[in-house]
C-alpha cells in the first residue's frame, strides 16, 4: 500500500538537494570550524555561507543569527536568555495560552524560579487580542513571546501589530516562527521582532539544527557556556553538516515559497471543504483565513482522535491528533481547549499538514477514507445517542 | 521497517480493527457506565444475565485504540461466566488476554474492569429490587 504522509508540521523529509549539499561535510570537509588550518577554515566558511542564506530568508543580517540544535532550543534560549539578562529590570513575561510546549514549559520553569508569567487568552479562532497584550504590560515586563503561527490549529497571530506595541513599550519581543519560516514570507523588520525561533527540519532540512534570530543590541544571557562559537552566545562545536543543510533548505524555500503557498492553500481548502461537507457534526479548528497554507485541523464530534488516527494509518494515511509531541499524554490539547472546545471535541481533533509532495489524489483519498472511519467509530460511540 | 503501530500488540490491533460485541442490548440486566471526557475515554457495558450466568455482553466506547480493544476483549471474556467468575476478571487479565498494553494505556484495562464491575453492580441492584438474591 502506498502511504500518504500528511504530517509535514511534525517533520518533513529532507530535500534531495539538501542531502547532496550536506554530504561532503561528513567526510572530506569534516574540519572543526574553530581550527586555524585549511580544514577548519573550509568548515567555517560553509557555516558563514549558510548563515547568510538563512538570514536572507527572514530579512535579517547574518551576524544576528545564532545556530542552535533546533526550535525548542531557540525558544529556551530566547526566553531564559532575556529573562535572566534583564532580571534587574523586571521579572514579568507575557505569552499566549496556545504556545508550543517549548515556550509554555520554559515559562513554567521560570515561574518556579520566581518570575511572573501572563498567559494571554485567545478567541474562538485562536487569535490573541491586542488590547489584552497592552493591558498585560507592567513596568516589570521584560519580554513578550507570541508564536507566529500555531503548529496545531494553524492560526497566524497578529505579530506585526504586537511588535508595534512591544516597541512602543520598549519590551523585547520574541516569536516562535518554527511553522512559518520557509512556508510564508517572514521578515524580522516587518514583524518588529527582536528574537525569532526557527527549525530546519520543518522546511525540508535536517533534524537537530535550528536558529535564533537576535536583533543587534538585544541583551540576553548565553545559552551554553564554553568556547567562543556563535559569538560566545552558544558554545559547542558547530553541527557543520546540519547548518549547511539548513542553509540549502532556506535557499530552496525562498525560491519555491510563492508557488507553494498558492498550491497548498488550494489543496488545504479542498480538504477542509470536503471534510465539512461529507462528515456532519464536524468543525474546523483555528482561523479559516489567517491560517497556515498547509494546516487542516478538524474536530469530529462523538469520536476520539487516536482511534481515527489508527484507522487512517491502517489505510496508509499518516496524520496527527493534537500536537505530536503530546500524543503519549492523556491530556487533551491545551491549544484546542484554549479555543473553547469541550474535552470531547478536543480529544476528537485531527490535524493534516500538507507539504511539497502532497497531491490532489492524496486529498481525494482522505476525503474518501475519513468519512468511513468516522462512521465506523460513531457506530460504537456512547456519546452519539445523547445528542440525537 | 518497524511496524508503525508496534505501539500495540497484534491482538490489540485485531480487536481494534474488528471489535466484538459492539452495540447495546435491549432491556439489559445491567449497564455499566464509566470514564469521563477529560481523560478521553468513556465506556458503556451492557450485560444480559440468565440463571446467574452472563449470556450476552455488548459495549459502546468513546476512546483510543486500547479503550476499544479492551472493551471488545472484556465482553468476550465475560460471556458464559457466572457473576462470581466475572467479578474475578481483573484489568491485568484483560491486558494479558490482549498480549499486553503499553504502560500509558494500562488505564484502559482498568476502565474495562470498572465497566464490568459497574454493570454487575447495576444488575445486583436491580435483582435486589425484585427481591432476588444477588450472590
Amino acid at each position: 500500500m502506498k502511504r500518504i504522509y500528511l504530517d509535514y508540521a511534525a517533520t518533513t523529509p529532507i530535500h534531495s538537494e539538501v542531502v547532496k549539499a550536506m554530504l561532503p561535510y561528513f567526510t572530506e570537509a569534516f574540519g572543526n570550524p574553530s581550527s586555524i588550518h585549511s580544514y577548519g577554515q573550509e568548515a567555517k566558511g560553509s557555516i558563514e555561507e549558510a548563515r547568510v542564506k538563512v538570514a536572507d530568508l527572514i530579512g535579517a543580517r547574518s551576524e544576528e543569527l545564532v545556530f542552535t540544535s533546533g526550535g525548542t532550543e531557540a525558544d529556551n534560549f530566547a526566553i531564559k536568555g532575556i529573562a535572566f539578562a534583564n532580571e534587574s529590570k523586571g521579572n514579568h513575561i507575557i505569552t499566549s495560552s496556545v504556545e508550543h510546549h517549548a515556550v509554555i514549559e520554559t515559562c513554567q520553569f521560570l515561574e518556579r524560579r520566581g518570575f511572573r508569567v501572563t498567559y494571554l487568552p485567545v478567541d474562538e479562532y485562536g487569535l490573541v487580542d491586542l488590547d489584552d497584550v497592552k493591558k498585560a504590560i507592567t513596568d516589570k515586563t521584560t519580554l513578550i513571546s507570541v508564536m507566529h503561527a500555531s503548529n496545531e490549529m494553524g492560526t497566524i497571530e497578529p505579530i506585526a501589530e504586537i511588535g508595534r506595541i512591544a516597541k512602543e513599550a520598549e519590551i523585547y519581543f520574541h516569536t516562535d516562527a518554527v511553522q512559518t519560516v520557509g512556508h510564508i514570507p517572514v521578515d524580522v523588520n516587518k514583524l518588529g521582532v527582536d528574537l525569532l525561533s526557527m527549525s530546519a527540519h520543518k522546511l525540508y532540512g535536517p533534524k537537530g539544527v535550528g536558529a535564533l534570530y537576535i536583533r543587534k543590541g538585544t541583551k540576553l544571557t548565553p545559552f551554553i557556556h564554553g568556547g567562543e562559537q556563535e559569538r560566545r552566545r552558544r558554545a559547542s562545536t558547530e553541527n557543520v553538516p546540519g547548518i549547511v543543510g539548513f542553509g540549502k533548505a532556506a535557499e530552496l524555500a525562498q525560491h519555491e515559497m510563492g508557488e507553494e503557498v498558492k498550491r497548498l492553500t488550494y489543496l488545504r481548502d479542498q480538504l477542509i471543504k470536503g471534510l465539512l461537507e461529507r462528515i456532519d457534526h464536524t468543525r474546523l479548528n483555528g482561523h479559516p483565513l489567517k491560517r497556515l497554507p498547509n494546516n487542516i485541523n478538524i474536530s469530529a464530534d462523538f469520536v476520539e482522535g487516536e482511534s481515527m488516527l489508527l484507522n487512517l494509518d491502517l489505510e496508509g494515511i499518516c496524520a496527527s491528533t493534537g500536537s505530536a509531541c503530546s500524543s503519549s499524554s492523556l491530556e487533551a490539547s491545551h491549544v484546542l481547549l484554549a479555543l473553547g472546545l469541550s474535552h470531547e471535541q478536543a480529544h476528537g481533533s485531527l490535524r493534516f499538514s500538507l507539504g511539497k509532495w502532497t497531491t490532489e489524489e492524496e486529498i481525494e483519498r482522505v476525503l474518501d477514507v475519513l468519512p468511513r472511519v468516522v462512521a465506523k467509530l460513531r457506530a460504537m460511540s456512547p456519546l452519539l445517542k445523547s445528542h440525537r | 521497517m518497524r511496524d508503525v503501530w508496534s505501539l500495540y500488540s497484534d491482538k490489540v490491533m485485531e480487536h481494534f480493527k474488528n471489535p466484538r460485541n459492539v452495540g447495546e442490548i435491549e432491556n439489559p440486566d445491567g449497564i455499566g457506565h464509566v470514564g469521563n471526557p477529560v481523560c478521553g475515554d468513556i465506556m458503556e457495558l451492557y450485560i444480559k444475565v440468565n440463571n446467574n450466568t452472563i449470556v450476552d455482553a455488548r459495549f459502546k466506547t468513546f476512546g483510543c485504540g486500547a479503550a476499544i480493544a479492551t472493551s471488545s476483549m472484556v465482553t468476550e471474556m465475560v460471556k458464559g461466566k457466572s457473576i462470581e467468575e466475572a467479578l474475578e476478571i481483573s484489568n491485568r487479565a484483560v491486558a494479558e488476554a490482549l498480549d499486553g498494553l503499553p504502560p500509558i494505556k494500562m488505564h484502559c484495562s482498568v476502565l474495562a474492569e470498572e465497566a464490568l464491575k459497574s454493570a454487575i453492580e447495576d444488575y445486583c441492584a436491580k435483582s435486589k429490587r425484585r427481591n432476588n438474591e444477588c450472590k
